[in-house]
């Protein structure tokens, strides 16, 4: 049995403008991947040929065992989308909105009604009757959009930023809701641009950088991948801060340099070792005069692990400074 | 896997393409139920305009021939409601797509023909009912068509140019890629509805206006119609106007055939 996913060199170029360049990637059956990256880094366009929206230039793309280009039907009866915006029809209600896509799918009309309750259900919207979709909440439109994406329970589940523009509480819905799908063995691909996103849910994470695959493995073995453990302090006085950085990385025992750019009095620096390194910093910084408001010893967060991968932990610096 | 594919014959195929294209034209249809408002607007606006050109403007027109006004009004105003369809189509189109419902579509194991068949199919109906309310209008105000079978032709020959301006609505639809064209459209009809023989006999304009008002697209099924209803018909047109009949059917299936192969094109090029 082939993998849920199977992605090997695929290239996509829009005129001059090269979108894809040789990603490769392997999701397994009954898994979460997330594909991680900065705007522009391909994620969409990798979406949209994974889904037999767009023909790829070059590389074999295979979904739920099937190559994207030469059984697109096929793909198409084993794949759900769930796209950047909620492609539900406004005017229907949700039930209509499901029984059109489930008879779309070429289910008789009984089954149709029949399937439209279940998802309904599990997305919890049974009780929305003939409630027009426009007058949802962002939360209850994207459950929606989610659950025509499952009609025929697919074998492989897209999700192309499925939580962007929610509130806390609409994507803790949405988040719930493609938990339950994986307790129920559905493979999800999902593209987000929060990191906690894929903390949460995704057993792989997969980061897309100019086209191609700049890291790949769970959260947890890219956070190690990046170091270990962050001290975060902050200084009373921040024109200060650029001293303070220096003598906590000599005193923490990591590389000049190797800190990144901090925002104001907030200073962030790499721990090789945890033990004493609180004392040894504080100490430094007492030492040369610099008062200390708030100390911190705390592991990589997977953002800070992305920021360092991609590179943008520069240009983040760039923007608050 | 291949007991899959070989299981889809031609017959299968074609069977689900009507299917799928009654299931999306079907979901027009709840549309105009869930909002008979828009519905009653979008087919009144022809009468409203009938009603105006015959009793504020119509005293002041001059009828080639020297008939009746609102006779040679009618048949202008049911071809100029076809024309207008362009708009309701090409919403329809832009929407979708910039929603990503298009896209959703594409997604799914349906023809992919249906996408479009199911606009078709829709439209052409709403267009159908739209020319009966504006007959039913005219013949309120004392409008009295020539006979049942020259009526059935005017229909049909209406219907064709509607067909046009339904895929001129696709592609400008698939082409706009922003909601907002559609006010572009909207406004734009006027012109093209006043540089044709819809109101005023084409050669009442000045010189080269007349010959373009005689070859607008939509002039020929104008003419056509008024001959078939008995109408008062512009004598001193030009060929244009002497071969009505034959721009009536020629001009729909060129652009038809124009604007279907840009859709088509367009369409495909959705997935470059």
């Amino acid at each position: 049995m082939t993998g849920a996913i199977s992605i090997q060199g695929l290239a996509k170029r829009y005129g001059e403008k090269v979108v894809l360049d040789g990603m490769d990637l392997q999701v397994a059956r009954r898994s979460v991947c997330a594909l991680l990256g900065p705007n522009g880094a391909g994620k969409t366009t990798a979406v949209r040929v994974m889904t037999t929206l767009v023909r790829p230039d070059g590389g074999t793309v295979q979904v739920a065992g099937f190559d994207v280009r030469r059984h697109p039907r096929e793909v198409r009866r084993r794949i759900g989308l769930v796209g950047q915006q909620p492609a539900v029809d406004d005017v229907l209600g949700a039930r209509q909105n499901l029984v059109l896509f489930a008879r779309l799918h070429h289910l008789d009309r009984r089954a149709a009604g029949v399937r439209a309750d279940e998802l309904l259900a599990q997305v919890g919207l049974l009780d929305t009757g003939s409630t027009p979709v426009r007058d949802f909440s962002g939360g209850m439109r994207r459950r929606l959009d989610i659950a025509a994406g499952l009609v025929l329970a697919p074998e492989v589940l897209f999700l192309d930023e499925p939580t962007t523009g929610l509130d806390p509480a609409g994507r803790r819905d949405v988040w719930e809701a493609i938990r339950a799908l994986v307790a129920r063995g559905t493979s999800v691909l999902l593209t987000t641009q929060y990191l906690e996103e894929a903390e949460q849910l995704a057993d792989d994470v997969c980061v897309l950088d100019g086209g191609r695959v700049v890291a790949r493995g769970t959260p947890g073995e890219l956070t190690a991948a990046v170091g270990g453990d962050r001290l975060e302090l902050v200084v009373a006085d921040p024109r200060r801060a650029q001293e303070a950085v220096l003598l906590a990385e000599r005193a923490a025992g990591s590389a000049p340099g190797s800190a990144p750019p901090g925002t104001g009095e907030r200073v962030v620096v790499p721990v090789a070792r945890r033990h004493g390194v609180v004392g040894a910093v504080v100490r430094a910084l007492d030492e040369a005069g610099i008062a200390v408001d708030d100390v911190v010893l705390r592991p990589t967060t997977l953002d800070e692990a992305y920021l360092r991968i991609t590179g943008r932990d520069d240009e983040r610096a760039e923007v608050s400074a | 896997m291949t007991a899959v594919l070989a299981g889809e014959t031609l017959g299968a195929r074609v069977r689900w393409a009507v299917t799928d294209a009654l299931t999306v034209a079907g979901r027009d249809v709840a549309h105009w139920r869930r909002q008979p408002a828009a519905v009653l607007v979008g087919a009144l606006f022809p009468v409203l305009l009938l009603l105006m050109f015959t009793y504020l403007l119509g005293g002041g027109m001059v009828v080639p021939g020297g008939g009746d006004y609102r006779d040679f009004l009618v048949p202008g105003m049911l071809a100029l409601s076809m024309v207008f369809g362009v708009e309701a189509t090409m919403t329809a189109v832009v929407t979708d797509t910039a929603r990503g419902i298009t896209d959703r579509f594409r997604s799914l194991p349906m023809a992919p023909s249906a996408v479009v068949a199911g606009r078709c199919l829709a439209d052409m109906a709403s267009s159908a009912v739209g020319l009966v309310v504006l007959m039913l209008a005219a013949l309120a105000i004392g409008w009295r068509p020539a006979g049942v079978v020259p009526t059935l032709a005017a229909v049909g020959l209406l219907l064709l140019l509607r067909l046009a301006f339904l895929w001129i609505g696709i592609c400008l639809g698939l082409l706009a890629r922003d909601p907002s064209m559609v006010v572009a459209v909207q406004i734009l009809v006027w012109p093209f509805a006043f540089l044709s023989n819809a109101f005023v006999a084409a050669s009442s304009m000045p010189g080269w206006l007349s010959t373009i008002a005689e070859w607008n697209p939509v002039a020929g099924t104008v003419t056509a119609v008024r001959e078939l209803l008995g109408a008062p018909v512009d004598t001193a047109g030009g060929w244009a106007t002497d071969h009505a009949m034959t721009l009536a059917v020629v001009w729909p299936m060129v652009l038809t055939a124009v604007f279907a192969v840009l859709s088509v094109r367009r369409f495909q090029g959705l997935s470059r």
